[in-house]
């Protein structure tokens, strides 16, 4: 069992004074195995906060990190499962779901985790699972309106991965789950 | 000569503790044998041991304390004694005979406890012979000690209230005047060793005067324990005899402890009774007494007290505690003419930690010590020692962590004033306090007002103060105190837009003589805001029709933001700016506003023309046009086929060819909108992939010439992709045949014996052409159009 969190477009601070603070203390340092953060912090504060969460700290840039050294994209292996990272500003258009597909295939892996919308969103087509944890804050995005704050965290176990989105809606923490299977070289899931 | 008087001394307290043992020993002998005379001799002897001048206050207390121990001994015998028919009236008639004066009244004190207890005689006649026939020792030393054991012996024989040794006669005034006496002589003799001997032992004798304050001071704690003693008796006789004694001594040292012991030592609600009389001693003290810190001790004794005892609150209220403080520490300040600036802080701070435990709802109050300190502070220019800054920052950071409300701090117009007389290192520390406590606290800034005064007090951060000075600091504390700023901005709100306009209105003033350093961290969260703010409008457009004299429209904060984002022209952070200007012009989008969104994208691209040249800046900065674009839906056909005219001749004139393909394949969804009917345009769409295509075999011939082998059949792929992509969609022009065409050029060239061998394009590939056999497998209309294809 490996709990992999997947976080991102914080926008901190010029979007967003802070995380919220239920979701603060909900993130201890000690219990994650991995992050994967899909950019967008922007600035080296938060990353040292996350690289605290937990070393093993896996970031793409985002167009506004003050970081530049953050790659385009990333891909790492985790139990069974090939990850995939990117922001996704570079996928036009912004939040398609075949576009995204085709990223997808292209650095050939399970499961592609990519942000930018500040929209969740888990779903599976027949290359794999597509993640977007949303914005971890709730900042403002011209595509999105009304943004919950959310974040996404994973549960990677042999061939399974169970899906664990947090969304704070009106103060309220609220979780919800969704299972996914990997079957020989596809995946397919299961809602729960 | 130190160190031999040292010696001297151990020599001397050594003899006098064998002698005293020695006597002690025959006392002792003569006790088991019931021989009274000799005890009485040789405990005289023993006795005359502390008769001695030459020892210093600690060693002759050891010795004192071996006499003591003795002594009890012997009270027990005279206790027996008495009860064996010896009349307690002889012995205490007998044991004035001795020799010596100093043994003779240790031995009177003894006998005169066994002749309290034996109640022959009221205590307070006894008492009061005791205590006076002590006055024939002056000498300082001796006489201490002597008094001290007077009171401790007589320490539980006190007729006090409720005590067996009460009587119609006597009561506890009689205690309490016994206690009163012994204090003053006590004190009289403390005060007489300050001028005792050589000038120039003045500092030995001040430590050793040091040494002895408790024997002085217990004489408080035993009148604090009476029982008998109310506050009726403290305020009438206790307080006012304790402190013309403290006043008449007029000596510093005394003064200082003894002030400090009354307000250590008798009760909290007994100093805010007599808050006045105790206060009024303050002016009368020697100008060398450290009032002040006394003072303080007194102010944090009555805040702890308030703290733990809210139920006394009215009682504060009642003897109008805040106004005789005030007025106590007013003069004290105005007779010390040199007292230090720290000085005078502390005793502003205590008197506001007082007032923020005691009246926290008096922002008056809060305020006069504010605005006394500036007064004070007046005329001495910015403070110089770093404790007077540090404590001027723990005087301003008092309110903030009480009321953990940026609001209240906001209202004391004194404030301000006080932060002007830091110097701007400490006026920029004082500021990030203030950011930090609202932040901590997550309290929303909300009125103009209050934007206006919190950004003046934070005027350190937002600006250099003194143009001159370019402040040595460190980038990365910079960045931090400047993201801090950044922060604050995110907690100014109001819902009402006219006032929310107005607070950006404000902020943009303030954050416009940032200087470039700054604007880079200031501009972008204000900008954020201000959308939130666009974007609230929007949402109530929709229920109500917006008017257009309405001062709050998306239209008039549009022309705002164009203004502050032209600013960071002077930084210069073009990337930034671009991306800013894209940001807007999508919410003008949402605003239907489409010369304001033609504008902002005639700004970003001219940004892109003029200002941004690295390569890797252009490729992320073409994407964001594209992607950006790519949404708009408010643009008529003119001005969006100039705007998508122009993205696609930067995206063919990137400087790598790989770069350039891909951001040409990118503007092919330019042409295609789904949900735009009148943005479908699939001959554009083909155009756009074939000069894709084009883009990529100039790659793959430039890799065989430079390199000697083949590129990678990557940009091929995608590009496969992209077909498949608007074959779903249903286009005409992007035939099967394109579709098989494409696929055989990427089979061939994958096999062809010049190409590099890729692994990631082998995997991309293979999957791609499973998308297809899973589209095909779907069976229906899917699979119908995917059954051409062959893979």
């Amino acid at each position: 069992m490996v709990l992999v969190l997947a976080i991102g477009d914080l926008h901190i601070p010029y979007r967003a004074p802070d995380l919220p603070a239920k979701f603060k203390s909900m993130l201890v340092p000690g219990k994650i195995q991995h992050i994967i953060c899909t950019g967008n912090l922007c600035i080296k504060e938060v990353h040292d906060y996350l690289k605290n969460l937990c070393p093993s700290l896996h970031i793409a840039r985002g167009e506004y990190d003050e970081d530049a050294r953050y790659p385009e994209t990333k891909t790492l292996t985790i139990g069974q499962f090939k990850l995939g990272l990117c922001h996704g500003h570079q996928v036009v258009p912004w939040g398609d779901l075949d576009s995204l597909a085709m990223l997808q295939r292209q650095l050939d892996v399970d499961i592609l985790v990519t942000g930018h919308t500040h929209q969740f969103k888990a779903y599976k087509h027949e290359a794999g699972v597509v993640i977007n944890p949303g914005s971890a804050t709730g900042a403002y995005s011209s595509i999105t309106y009304d943004v919950n704050p959310s974040f996404v965290l994973m549960d990677i176990d042999s061939l399974r991965v169970v899906v664990y989105v947090y969304e704070l809606i009106d103060g309220e923490v609220k979780v919800d789950k969704i299972d996914f299977k990997k079957t020989g070289t596809a995946t397919s899931h299961s809602a729960h | 000569m130190h160190h031999t008087g040292a010696e001297d001394e151990e020599k001397w307290l050594a003899a006098g503790i064998t002698g005293l043992q020695q006597n002690a020993f025959y006392m002792h002998r003569a006790l088991d044998s019931n021989n009274l005379k000799d005890a009485l001799k040789y405990s005289a002897q023993m006795l005359s041991e502390l008769r001695t001048s030459r020892l210093s206050p600690q060693k002759y207390y050891e010795l004192y304390m071996r006499a003591f121990d003795e002594l009890r001994k012997l009270e027990i015998f005279f206790k027996e004694e008495t009860k064996r028919g010896f009349s307690v009236v002889e012995l205490y008639e007998l044991v004035q005979h001795a020799g010596n004066i100093l043994p003779r009244l240790y031995l009177l004190c003894t006998v005169g406890s066994v002749y309290i207890k034996s109640k022959e005689a009221p205590a307070k006649d006894i008492l009061k012979d005791l205590v006076e026939m002590c006055r024939s020792i002056q000498h300082p030393l001796r006489g201490l000690f002597l008094r001290s054991y007077l009171s401790q012996v007589s320490r539980d024989k006190l007729p006090d209230l409720g005590s067996e040794y009460e009587g119609d006669a006597e009561t506890v005034s009689d205690a309490v005047e016994f206690v009163l006496q012994n204090f003053t002589e006590m004190n009289k003799l403390w005060v007489r060793m300050q001028h005792q001997g050589p000038a120039r032992e003045k500092e030995k004798r001040e430590k050793e005067r040091s040494e002895l304050r408790d024997l002085v001071g217990k004489n408080l704690h035993v009148l604090s324990q009476v029982e008998g003693v109310d506050l009726d008796m403290y305020r009438e006789t206790v307080l006012t005899r304790v402190l013309e004694q403290v006043v008449n001594c007029k000596d510093e040292i005394a003064q200082y402890y003894l002030m400090d012991c009354i307000i250590q030592v008798f009760p909290d609600e007994y100093h805010l009774q007599t808050l006045e009389t105790l206060l009024g001693a303050f002016p009368q003290l020697q100008p060398s007494v450290d009032i002040k810190t006394v003072l303080s001790r007194l102010m944090e004794r009555l805040s702890n007290y308030a703290a733990s005892s809210p139920e006394v609150l009215p009682e504060f209220f009642q003897v109008e505690a805040f106004a005789k403080l005030s007025s106590a520490i007013g003069k004290v300040i105005e007779a010390q003419d040199d007292m230090p600036v720290s000085g005078v802080v502390t005793l502003y701070s205590s008197l506001l930690t007082f007032t923020l435990q005691v009246h926290p709802d008096r922002l008056d109050f809060v305020d006069q010590i504010l605005g006394a300190c500036v007064k004070k502070l007046s005329g001495k220019g910015k403070l110089a020692d770093s404790k007077s800054r540090k404590q001027v920052v723990a005087l301003l950071s008092a309110p903030l962590e009480k009321y953990n409300d940026i609001d209240t701090a906001l209202k004391l117009s004194n404030y301000p004033h006080v932060m002007e007389y830091l110097d701007d290192e400490t006026k920029k520390e004082m500021a990030s306090v203030i950011i930090q406590s609202i932040m901590k606290n997550k309290t929303l800034v909300s009125t103009t007002e209050k934007v206006e005064a919190l950004f003046e007090l934070i005027k350190g951060l937002i600006r250099d103060l003194d143009e001159n000075l370019q402040s040595e600091l460190d980038e990365e504390d910079f960045h931090e105190e400047q993201n801090s700023v950044a922060r604050l901005i995110q907690m100014l709100h109001n819902d009402d837009p006219e006032e929310m306009l107005k607070i950006i209105c404000t902020v943009k003033k303030h954050i416009l003589t940032g200087g470039p350093k700054r604007l880079p961290f200031t501009v972008p969260p204000l900008i954020f805001n201000a959308l939130k703010l666009i974007r609230r409008l929007q949402n109530q457009e929709e229920n109500v029709a917006a008017e257009e004299d309405a001062p709050a429209t998306p239209k008039k904060i549009f022309q705002i933001l164009n203004l502050i984002i032209e600013a960071l022209s002077s930084v210069p952070v073009p990337e930034l700016a671009l991306r800013l200007y894209l940001q807007c012009a999508e919410a003008a989008d949402d605003c239907d506003l489409e010369p304001v969104a033609y504008e902002f994208f005639t700004q970003a691209y001219l940004l892109y023309e003029e200002e941004i040249s690295d390569s890797k800046s252009q490729v992320t900065a073409i994407h964001l046009i594209i992607g950006t674009l790519q949404r708009m839906h408010v643009f008529g056909v003119e001005n969006r086929d100039t705007l998508t005219h122009k993205a696609t001749g930067y995206s063919a004139k990137l400087l790598k060819k790989p770069d350039q393909c891909r951001a040409v394949y990118a503007c092919s969804h330019l042409f295609w909108v789904d949900d735009q009917d009148n943005i479908k345009d699939g001959e554009r769409v083909l155009l756009c992939l074939k000069r894709a295509l084009r883009i990529a075999n100039a790659a793959q011939q430039m890799a065989n010439a430079t390199r000697g082998s083949g590129g990678s059949v990557t940009l091929f792929i995608e590009i496969l992709n992209k077909y498949l992509y608007f074959f779903e969609k249903g286009i005409t022009q992007i035939t099967v045949a394109s579709v098989q065409s494409l696929i055989e050029l990427i089979t061939n060239e994958m096999q062809s014996e010049n190409v590099t061998p890729d692994p990631t394009a082998d995997a991309f590939f293979s999957s791609t052409l499973r998308f297809v056999q899973f589209q095909k497998d779907k069976g229906g209309a899917v699979g119908e159009k995917y059954e051409a294809i062959k893979v």
